[in-house]
């Protein structure tokens, strides 16, 4: 407890470089930057194989793969390579071991929807986009935010181990808390880096109720 | 499907039955080519349906399916107004048509604003049905649309959708595996043997009578001549109006109902016999085992 006070109550940790908000702003930075570039990456593959069919098991496939490189040393083998001049080295791992569950869950979202809504949509007169768009995202969304979310996590955690590599963070103040047997850096880095994922947890579910409708979440109470 | 060659007329409804693997969805799908014929020619209007972009050509076709298959995100009124939105109808346009197709329908106006999980399945199908008919399309194409339904349910819908008919007169293609729902529902029926091949096309009456062939004859069932009597008119009964009408006897509508419906009615009643009434509900006369038994022999012979 005292460890928190000494950190957070401490005004020195609240300014330059190394100070709480530039940490925070650069573990959100570096996390935010991951996740949409594996969202850019994943969403549209997902949604065009879910679409078509075609090279589902193509998707399956590299994705597991994908999960089983271990992300701390692809970490340390693209900072070996690259260096440490840009984010970059930090960046790319980060975004592959983000895009398998975004690219999974939104692939199994749209592939999953009930055939029968997929053929009342075309026999509507939707075309190929219409249908996507307007019927199979919709219905999908809660599956393809639960991958957005899960892979959200996973980045905001091993953003942290990248601290690793001497870029910033909110690992940092464990890291360089160890390193300095600053304890009280260590546990409040922690304390932060808990909090930083609750909030990213609570914004997903909030994203969830807003962008889902009651229709598909069957939220409402059937009168 | 194996040279199948028929014609469905304008304001009527044709039905297709037969055994699964009978190719009679697959027939239907042709029309608005959710799958497109390998050979041969399907006419619209005179105009084939393979000059014509498939999603311009189903926007002007109703289409019920056997789940409704509502799009459960939309609220039911977006739902209905499905196609009027993809035709580019002014939003509050189609909104409206959407409105008064729920009524016609036979819906709560008040569900307009349910999503589709809070409706019971026959609520749905209505729905669904309400759907097809909002761009107020000339042509109707209905899979299986009541099967999924409790018999109950399921003849109410039917009723519905003759009402329905009488007051729109769309050239309707029906596919049900159920031969009373064809008999009850057709103008015309066409038998399909599996393998896409017709086996017998008539009007309900005509088939119940003259089966083409043993296939047909099986499919109909062993009481064909008990549901053939739902096609004779009660108007030449003989009744008697000097009687008293017996206490708790079954009543027809005199001239409207059936003569399966009077036989019906002399059955359930402790006297044996059925009481006729008019249109208000009135007595006309009754309906004695004689006067029954004679509408019965001119039938077969007739």
């Amino acid at each position: 407890m005292n460890w928190l006070i000494d950190f957070f109550g401490d005004p020195a940790r609240w300014t330059g470089f190394d100070g709480i908000p530039v940490r925070l702003l650069e573990h959100l930075e570096f996390s935010a930057l991951a996740l949409a570039l594996a969202m850019l990456v994943a969403v549209p593959i997902g949604l065009l194989i879910g679409h078509t069919g075609r090279g589902g098991v193509l998707v399956v496939v590299s994705a597991n793969l994908a999960r089983a490189l271990p992300t701390l040393g692809l970490l340390v083998l693209f900072v070996l390579l690259l260096g440490t001049a840009s984010i970059w080295p930090v960046i790319i791992p980060l975004v592959l071991l983000a895009v398998p569950p975004i690219l999974v869950n939104t692939f199994e979202g749209i592939r999953g929807v009930d055939p029968e809504l997929r053929d009342a949509a075309y026999g509507m007169g939707l075309r190929g986009g219409q249908v996507l768009g307007r019927v199979l995202v919709p219905v999908a969304l809660p599956l393809i935010l639960l991958g957005l979310r899960l892979s959200a996590i996973q980045v905001v955690a091993t953003t942290t181990v990248a601290a690793y590599t001497g870029l910033g963070g909110l690992g940092r103040f464990v890291i360089d808390g160890f390193a300095t047997k600053d304890y009280a850096s260590v546990v409040g880095g922690s304390v932060l880096i808990v909090l930083f994922a609750l909030v990213v947890q609570i914004a997903f579910t909030l994203a969830q109720r807003v962008t889902v409708s009651p229709g598909v979440s069957q939220r409402l109470k059937t009168r | 499907m194996d040279r199948l060659s028929l014609e469905a007329p304008t304001g009527e409804i044709t039905v297709f039955v037969g055994p699964s693997g009978c190719g009679k969805t697959t027939s239907l799908r042709m029309i608005n080519r959710m799958i497109d014929a390998t050979e041969g020619r399907i006419l619209l209007d005179g105009e084939p349906v393979q000059d014509i972009d498939p999603p311009t050509l189903r926007r002007g076709i109703g289409y019920v399916i056997q789940q409704a298959g509502l799009f459960p995100h939309r609220k039911i009124l977006d739902n209905v107004a499905t196609v009027p939105y993809l035709l580019g109808w002014d939003r509050r346009k189609a909104r409206d048509r959407a409105m008064e197709l729920l009524e016609r329908v036979g819906l709560d106006p008040g569900l307009a604003g349910r999503y589709p999980f809070q409706l019971s399945g026959g609520q749905q199908q209505r729905v669904g049905v309400a759907r097809a008919l909002a761009a107020d399309p000339p042509v109707l194409l209905m899979d299986e649309p009541f099967s999924a339904v409790d018999p109950v349910v399921r003849t109410s819908l039917q009723d519905e959708l003759l009402r329905l008919q009488s007051e729109l007169n769309k050239t309707i293609v029906f596919v049900t595996h159920d031969i009373d729902e064809a008999i009850k529902l057709g103008d015309q029926v066409a038998v399909l043997r599996v393998g896409g091949k017709l086996a017998q096309l008539a009007a309900p009456k005509t088939l119940l009578s003259e089966p083409a062939d043993d296939f047909v004859r099986e499919f109909l069932g062993r009481d064909r001549g008990i549901r053939r009597l739902q096609f004779v008119s009660t108007e030449g009964l003989r009744l008697r109006t000097d009687l008293p009408a017996p206490e708790g006897a079954g009543t027809f509508v005199f001239g409207t109902d059936s003569l399966r419906t009077a036989l019906d009615a002399a059955l359930l009643s402790p006297s044996g016999t059925a009481v006729a009434v008019d249109e208000r509900g009135e007595v006309v006369g009754v309906a004695t085992r004689e006067a029954l038994d004679e509408a019965l022999a001119e039938a077969a012979h007739g």
